[in-house]
């Protein structure tokens, strides 16, 4: 296979049921612009069946080539077969950059990829830049204690890899490709010792990441009970109702609702934060927001750097006067 | 069957602080809690011993004073405990952690099933488990939310994720890493707690795992921290002031101007 060269920026795409997900067309998005300053090739890596207009869909989303691997192993998706064909691939061809969606099977199979290489894997970035001097790939995401983000490179050792959460980056404009087919390459190895028993979609009710308006909780809110006032100008507003990881944590709300690193990114036209202190993790998932109005007893919270109307006031005691100051 | 549960001191989330130097998170014990999702990981292995006759061990990587967290798992059920500590150690990224305790693994004679929680609190990574399992040459299910089965031979493990729920056979030896699903981590009784405080603790320093010194801590760990900064902020916030019901009164138009225009 001359056409594919060593040392390309590579984004492997992930198929769920027959479609491409939308994060690996995301990645592709900004893997052009680096690929460019960097002047390496692009691939969109697929592992199992490529849906039907798969390829030309890469194409048009900034892939140089497609590259599909499939074969028996490909049968299930789960972690240690696709892991394998991925680092057969990488192996063979010496990719300089390996990006992965976040997604959950991403972040399940793509660290046994990383170990298998012997190479870093950074998780959950919010940024991705290339350094001048050196080309290197910086990979920037929120740092544990103190409102820190940092900033990290794998210097040593190839690929460097990096995983970015589903929705932090934009879908890119689709351009002209002549991509047409995948450059198909077999993979003959057995099927892997787990299996797959039993697979059912789940259906999700309405994705936060899409929501328009948002009203969301933190800690704050006390009691579970008060999550009705935040229910309620949802409700009035036609939005929908976001929340920290500590309420999610706690169970007060479901996994689908939490906004941040480790939950979804949003983009509203309005952001509605009801006791919410605002950690460095929340405020990743909350950059592309248009307007944020923040509700925090406490003047220092952090919210109020990213808000552009800070009340400072109890959220409980404030959403109960504004649902009335609504009604009139 | 022989489990092996990986566990991890985290620091209390408020009091954490970062090494200038090596921009890694300073890790003193004070404060410092077992990793919520280790206990139920440390649930799930006693479940299955339950079911399939065995032993758990508790593993973990750390300061000294790390060895809490086993003694904290010994009282809640655990046979043993063993911790990899060494100054070599210090700084690891995944990479470099998921090699040291596969080392530990090997030490301890491996096992049939490794137990690890979905992700540290502190990182977030997720990344321990897979890496673990691949260095183990082992396959491994993420996520799993309940064991549907458990059998000298396999698992049949259940996992939900957001688009989808799956059921997974898993022959053994593997590995899972375990979500705050159905089970409920006990807690510590009387006796397990005396126990915890009277076991012995196996201590394995880099030299008795024979490891590869350039494969373990900052020296081996291929992500290096560049630069740590504070977010940027949006500009000054415009201040709603008043008591709550004039605040809410000037929101409820701030609310009007956003949505529908200044009309």
């Amino acid at each position: 296979m001359e056409k594919i060269k060593n040392g390309a920026l590579w984004v492997f795409c992930e198929v769920q049921g027959d479609a491409l997900l939308p994060v690996g067309l995301q990645l592709l998005g900004r893997a052009k612009t680096l690929a460019a300053e960097s002047n390496r090739p692009l691939y969109a890596i697929v592992l199992g069946k490529i849906p039907q207009g798969g390829a030309e869909l890469l194409g048009a989303s900034g892939a140089d080539e497609v590259i599909c691997s499939d074969g028996p192993a490909m049968k299930d998706k789960l972690e240690q077969p696709y892991a394998d064909c991925l680092i057969a691939l990488a192996k063979q061809y010496q990719p300089d950059i390996l990006l992965v969606g976040a997604t959950p099977f991403g972040r399940a199979f793509a660290p046994r990829v990383a170990a298998a290489l012997g190479t870093g894997l950074t998780a959950d970035c919010t940024e991705l830049s290339i350094e001048e001097e050196s080309g290197l790939l910086l990979q920037t995401r929120p740092a544990f204690g103190g409102n820190m983000m940092a900033t990290i490179k794998t210097a040593t050792q190839r690929p460097q890899m990096a995983t970015v959460r589903p929705g932090v980056l934009p879908l890119p404009e689709p351009a002209e490709t002549t991509i047409r087919e995948p450059i198909m390459i077999p993979y003959n190895e057995a099927a892997g010792l787990a299996r797959l028993l039993k697979e059912t979609a789940i259906t999700k009710g309405a994705d936060i990441s899409q929501s328009k308006i948002i009203v969301a909780a933190g800690r704050g809110i006390g009691q579970k009970k008060n999550l009705k006032l935040v229910q309620a100008l949802a409700d009035k507003l036609g939005g929908q109702v976001g929340a920290s990881r500590p309420l999610v944590d706690m169970g007060f709300c479901p996994y689908s609702s939490q906004i941040g690193q480790t939950g979804y990114s949003v983009a509203p036209d309005l952001l509605i934060c009801c006791g919410i202190s605002g950690a460095v993790q929340h405020l990743a998932g909350i950059g592309g927001a248009k307007k944020v109005i923040a509700i925090n007893t406490d003047p220092k919270a952090p919210i109020f750097a990213v808000a552009d109307y800070q009340i400072v006031g109890d959220c409980v005691t404030v959403l109960e006067h504004l649902l009335q100051e609504l009604d009139k | 069957m022989k489990i092996i549960v990986c566990m991890k001191q985290v620091p209390a989330a408020a009091t954490a602080s970062i090494d200038p130097l090596t921009k890694t998170i300073v890790r003193t014990g004070r404060n410092a809690v077992t990793n919520p999702f280790d206990l139920h990981a440390l649930q799930a292995a006693l479940d299955i011993r339950k079911q399939a006759e065995g032993t758990v061990t508790a593993i973990t990587m750390g300061i000294p004073a790390a060895e809490k967290v086993l003694r904290d798992a010994i009282a809640r059920g655990a046979n043993d405990g063993a911790i990899l500590s060494d100054r070599a150690f210090a700084g690891s990224d995944t990479l470099a952690t998921s090699y040291a305790l596969s080392l530990g693994v090997e030490k301890l004679g491996g096992a049939d099933l490794i137990v690890c929680g979905k992700m540290a609190v502190d990182g977030d990574t997720a990344q321990i488990g897979p890496e673990l399992a691949q260095h183990l040459g082992i396959p491994h299910v993420s996520d799993v939310c309940e064991i549907l089965e458990a059998a000298e031979d396999h698992l049949v493990v259940r996992r939900e994720w957001d688009d989808a729920e799956q059921e997974v056979y898993l022959p053994l030896p593997a590995l899972i890493t375990v979500a705050k699903g159905k089970n409920l981590p006990q807690l510590p009784t009387i006796g397990g707690m005396l126990r915890g405080r009277a076991a012995e603790i196996a201590v394995y320093t880099a030299e008795a795992l024979q490891a590869d010194v350039a494969r373990c801590g900052l020296k081996g760990s291929p992500t290096q921290v560049v630069r740590t900064f504070t977010p940027p902020v949006r500009g000054q916030a415009q201040a709603v002031e008043g008591n709550e019901q004039q605040q809410a009164e000037k929101l409820a138009m701030i609310i009007q101007e956003v949505l529908y225009g200044k009309d």
